[in-house]
């Protein structure tokens, strides 16, 4: 009996700081629509964040692709000594869960926990 | 002699281009039917007796950032001259059947839709050309969505200043003390754009977060 699902794949923070911010976008564009959930370990920056819904409306289709789901926890601002100094923000980015908009359907989310329903039926 | 007044205008015209203070460019942002354009309106017809566009319970009504610049607002005895930038609701994902389950037809769905992506884009655009955002959420939903959570991260990430607004508290079942829960990092104002109500709270905490 085959088994029936769909992909999820777990991206470490290693393999998305070897990217570009534009070939993240990309990659993640790309998996999302051959129908993977991603959970990225660091999230996006959130210039990337707002890149990837401006190439993702870009590809929206009628009756195609209509669009992502994302969710990340709120990024945390560096608060450090250097950073205060430097008095420029460094912001930690945090996990960022990432499919297309008929796929994933987000159920809860609040600042530590992101509820999230996963349609097998695409 | 009018050789020489018009030197001297001519110099002080050019004078003035070089060394004129910008007005500070402010967005009003946020997901979709939270009450920008209400909000934008308000603004206008309080102090410049104009309105900014046109509103509607269904998403996506504007879908052109539209600009007025130079509005002046007087607080507590000081005064603040902004260019205000309302723009298209943020979103991830534009599905025109959406807009065929509020009545439209299929043609104008699609329409729709693609203007709507269109206008996401022009407001994603904007967000590097700001001196300042005011992110309006819709007090009565759940304000951890994606589009607030962009939005502030950006504006964190900037070092740009950030005003709050809970729209909306007009209704009973709003929640203003969710979103401050929220957000506790940025300043928060509760309001109603719609009836108005602490629209002076609001023009204050303006002055002093963009002033």
């Amino acid at each position: 009996m085959s088994m029936q699902g769909f992909q999820m794949d777990l991206v470490s923070e290693h393999r998305l700081s070897e990217m570009t911010p534009v070939e993240k976008v990309r990659f993640i564009i790309d998996e999302v629509k051959s129908g993977k959930i991603l959970v990225l370990e660091k999230g996006l920056s959130p210039e990337e964040e707002a890149s990837l819904i401006e190439m993702t409306m870009r590809l929206i289709e009628p009756d195609g692709f209509s669009g992502i789901e994302m969710q990340s926890y709120p990024s945390e601002v560096d608060t450090s000594f250097i950073g205060k100094l430097l008095k420029k923000n460094t912001l930690k980015t945090r996990l960022t869960v990432i499919g297309s908009a008929d796929q994933l359907k987000t159920l809860k989310k609040d600042r530590n926990m992101i509820s999230a329903l996963i349609s097998i039926n695409k | 002699m009018g050789v020489i007044r018009n030197f001297k205008r001519n110099f002080s015209d050019i004078f003035k281009k070089l060394f004129k203070k910008q007005n500070a460019r402010i967005g009003i942002y946020g997901p979709p039917n939270a009450g920008k354009t209400t909000l934008a309106n308000r603004i206008l017809r309080d102090w410049t007796g104009d309105a900014m566009g046109s509103v509607s319970h269904i998403a996506h009504e504007t879908r052109r950032a539209r600009r007025r610049e130079g509005v002046t607002i007087k607080t507590n005895g000081s005064s603040i001259t902004l260019d205000i930038i309302d723009t298209p609701g943020l979103a991830t994902k534009i599905d025109f059947h959406e807009f065929m389950a509020q009545g439209m037809d299929e043609a104008e769905s699609k329409r729709r839709a693609k203007e709507a992506t269109e206008g996401v884009i022009e407001a994603v655009k904007w967000l590097e050309n700001l001196d300042g955002v005011i992110l309006v959420m819709d007090a009565t939903e759940d304000p951890f969505t994606q589009v607030n959570v962009t939005v502030i991260g950006n504006m964190e990430a900037r070092s740009l200043p950030l005003l709050i607004v809970a729209n909306k508290v007009d209704l009973p079942e709003a929640s203003p003390a969710t979103i401050r829960d929220a957000f506790p990092q940025h300043p928060m104002v509760s309001i109603s754009a719609l009836e108005g109500k602490n629209i002076d709270t609001f023009y204050e905490e303006l002055a002093k977060r963009f002033g």
